[in-house]
């Protein structure tokens, strides 16, 4: 019993790490239906932007004396900033990568993104260009994260459950949970969410509506590049070995979550990743943790062989 | 006359095997490896081209083909070292024995497209793309946890038995075999499905069967490069066939043109030989991969050549023209 707690504990912080990516997938593959892959590398550069402004605003670690008010809202800076940093990255790469190709064929935007995740993973490994006030680029050795907030394991949990709990892993999940009701939000109640859903749709029609549609493709980007940088700094903070191909996996993994909950379908992402992270802590858990990586993708055959729609999709018919 | 078209099937490669062998005789030591490269990125870019260019499927699983036929020539060259067939000697019956093990590299290799196409070619594009990678990185897994296969210290100290005749034949080989499927039946069914699947259905070509039938044959000649590219090194890791394999294979076919033999041809050598030369600056080496990818996406979608061919050029042409009409003058 305590294992199987411990196992929903790991799973459901991975899960909601993968959740959090998984939007961005879902979301760009909803507008544009073009697979996103350098956006497990936005992930990375947001566990990088986290580390940088940690460095530079609480030098390196929090202040011990401070009181616990300040290192929240320097945490809060820290996660904001990095998210602010991602979405300008995603708008960029959506500016100059995507759409001066969006007329092409599909096959040519997944090559570019293929590029651009390259681009980004050993742009992020060359030898520093510059030492201060920060080294960028990183370099390809791993670095530490700083301990945004001091770490505590949730007692009651150990004594009674026997399960550990760190109040990282709570803050984790608890932001994770808060950022996907803000989304929910923002894509079910807003007019910006109307306009994404009438894009996805039919962007040619909701253009002719008047929606701006480049606008509103630019926004999504912004969004779902956000809420990776949000999922890489809850990852880094908990798990704090950062490197430049870290993103890699988790990436891939989130879109075999965007996948399973149906890709375009945000909740369906949200379900995905929360099941696909117990799905391979469980499976890991109780089995051969050496195959940890081949579960998700295990999965994600069989979901395409067995329901190419996910679990929430809807199913379309191609027509000619 | 009934046996011209087997003889002049086999022709180029008897004129090629003393070419290649001179080849290897003149390279320097320092250049042979860099060589062997060549050749065997020629085979992995045609046999990728095949089903990324002719039948318009993307696939990002070409390194997972590729180490299960290099884990099974390793393990057979391991096996028969020092065994020596009495009738022939030494040096020859290794060789044999070597042909032996890459028969065997690309027949599982075949077998391994096959258990892979099966299910994932009846996706579309981009899923291909992505079940592709994954199946590529499950074989990955397997073999980075399988003991006989050393794990993810993998196999070392391969007797060493490829020479540049053995590049150079498996490089013309797949390129043969490339041209020949491009003018065949088989082929032509293959660019229907690239121009057009739901009508290429419609005239009844059997899609995924022949998607399957490419993606088969490209395996095989994956498991090819595999066993000679980790012969020649005498090494076999895991982590020789990551996923950046992969897009390394897939940045020369769309260099070269999708669905252009000699512009795959052309994209391996030039990009294989310079990159090399750029070995100092090995950090920007994948930077300069990324950045050649987006620039060439951005600019010419289509690759150097298209879909054409090298002789399809025209100053080529044109010259190909003079020649001809040269000839029928007199």
């Amino acid at each position: 019993m305590t294992e199987f707690l411990q196992h929903l504990v790991n799973g459901l912080s991975v899960g909601a790490i993968y959740a959090l990516v998984a939007l961005g997938y879902t979301m760009v593959y909803g507008v544009l239906k073009l697979i996103n892959f350098a956006h497990g590398d936005v992930y990375m550069v947001g566990a990088f932007a986290g580390y940088y402004l940690a460095t530079l605003i609480m030098g390196g670690s929090y202040d011990p004396d401070a009181t616990t008010a300040t290192i929240f809202v320097q945490a809060l800076v820290v996660t904001v900033g990095a998210m602010i940093i991602c979405g300008a990255l995603g708008y960029t790469i959506e500016r100059f990568a995507y759409r001066p190709l969006r007329h092409r064929a599909r096959l040519t935007s997944l090559i570019t993104a293929i590029g651009v995740s390259f681009l980004l993973e050993f742009g992020f490994q060359l030898k520093p260009w510059f030492k201060t006030p920060i080294e960028f680029p990183p370099g390809s050795s791993f670095r530490v994260f700083p301990s945004l907030i001091p770490r505590s394991q949730w007692e009651w949990a150990e004594n009674t459950l026997g399960v550990s709990v760190s109040n990282l892993d709570m803050y984790g999940l608890l932001m994770a949970v808060v950022l996907m009701i803000m989304l929910q939000y923002i894509v079910y109640r807003t007019k910006f969410g109307t306009a994404m859903r009438a894009v996805s749709f039919d962007w040619q029609t909701a253009s002719l509506m008047g929606i701006p549609v480049n606008r509103v493709i630019s926004w999504t980007f912004v969004l779902g590049s956000a809420l990776a940088a949000a999922a890489g700094i809850i990852q880094a903070v908990s798990r704090p070995k950062i490197d430049p191909l870290f993103g890699l996996m988790p990436g891939l993994k989130a879109f075999v979550a965007a996948v399973l909950g149906g890709i375009g379908n945000v909740p369906g992402a949200m379900v995905g990743g929360l099941v696909l992270g117990l799905a391979e802590e469980y499976v890991a858990g109780y089995t051969d943790s050496s195959y940890r990586d081949a579960i998700a993708f295990s999965v994600l055959i069989l979901v395409l062989l067995v329901r190419p729609s996910g679990l929430f999709g809807r199913v379309t018919v191609e027509k000619v | 006359m009934r046996a011209w078209p087997i003889v002049k099937s086999f022709l180029p490669f008897v004129i090629g095997a003393p070419i290649f062998w001179a080849l290897g005789v003149i390279t320097p030591e320092a250049f042979r490896l860099i060589l062997i490269t060549v050749f065997v990125n020629i085979v992995l870019a045609v046999s990728l081209n095949v089903v990324n260019g002719f039948t318009g499927q993307f696939s990002l699983g070409h390194a997972g083909f590729m180490a299960v036929g290099a884990y099974t020539a390793a393990k057979i060259t391991i096996a028969l070292d020092g065994v020596q067939l009495a009738f022939l000697p030494p040096a020859v019956s290794d060789q044999v024995f070597f042909a032996f093990a890459l028969a065997c590299a690309m027949v599982t290799a075949a077998l391994a497209g096959l258990l892979v196409g099966m299910p994932s070619l009846r996706l579309r594009g981009d899923y291909l793309a992505i079940v592709t990678l994954g199946f590529g990185e499950i074989i990955r897994s397997i073999i980075e946890n399988s003991k006989p296969l050393g794990q993810a210290t993998g196999l070392s100290g391969l007797p060493q038995r490829v020479n540049m005749v053995w590049v150079g034949l498996c490089a013309m080989a797949t390129i043969v075999m490339a041209r020949r499927l491009a003018t065949s039946t088989q082929g032509r069914a293959l660019f229907a499905i690239r121009e057009d699947e739901v009508a290429a259905e419609a005239m009844g070509v059997d899609t995924t069967g022949y998607k399957v039938r490419a993606f088969v044959i490209s395996a095989a000649y994956a498991g090819l490069a595999g066993a000679l590219v980790s012969n020649a090194i005498q090494l076999c890791t895991p982590r020789m066939f990551t996923f950046v394999r992969s897009i390394e294979v897939v940045v020369l076919v769309v260099l070269g043109g999708l669905g252009s033999i000699t512009g795959s041809v052309v994209a391996a050598v030039v990009l294989t030989i310079g990159l090399e030369a750029l070995r100092e600056f090995q950090s920007f080496r994948m930077v300069s991969y990324a950045i050649l990818l987006i620039a060439l996406m951005l600019t010419r979608p289509q690759g150097l050549f298209g879909t054409h061919e090298l002789w399809d050029l025209p100053f080529i042409k044109r010259f190909s023209r003079t020649a001809v009409r040269a000839k029928e003058a007199p």
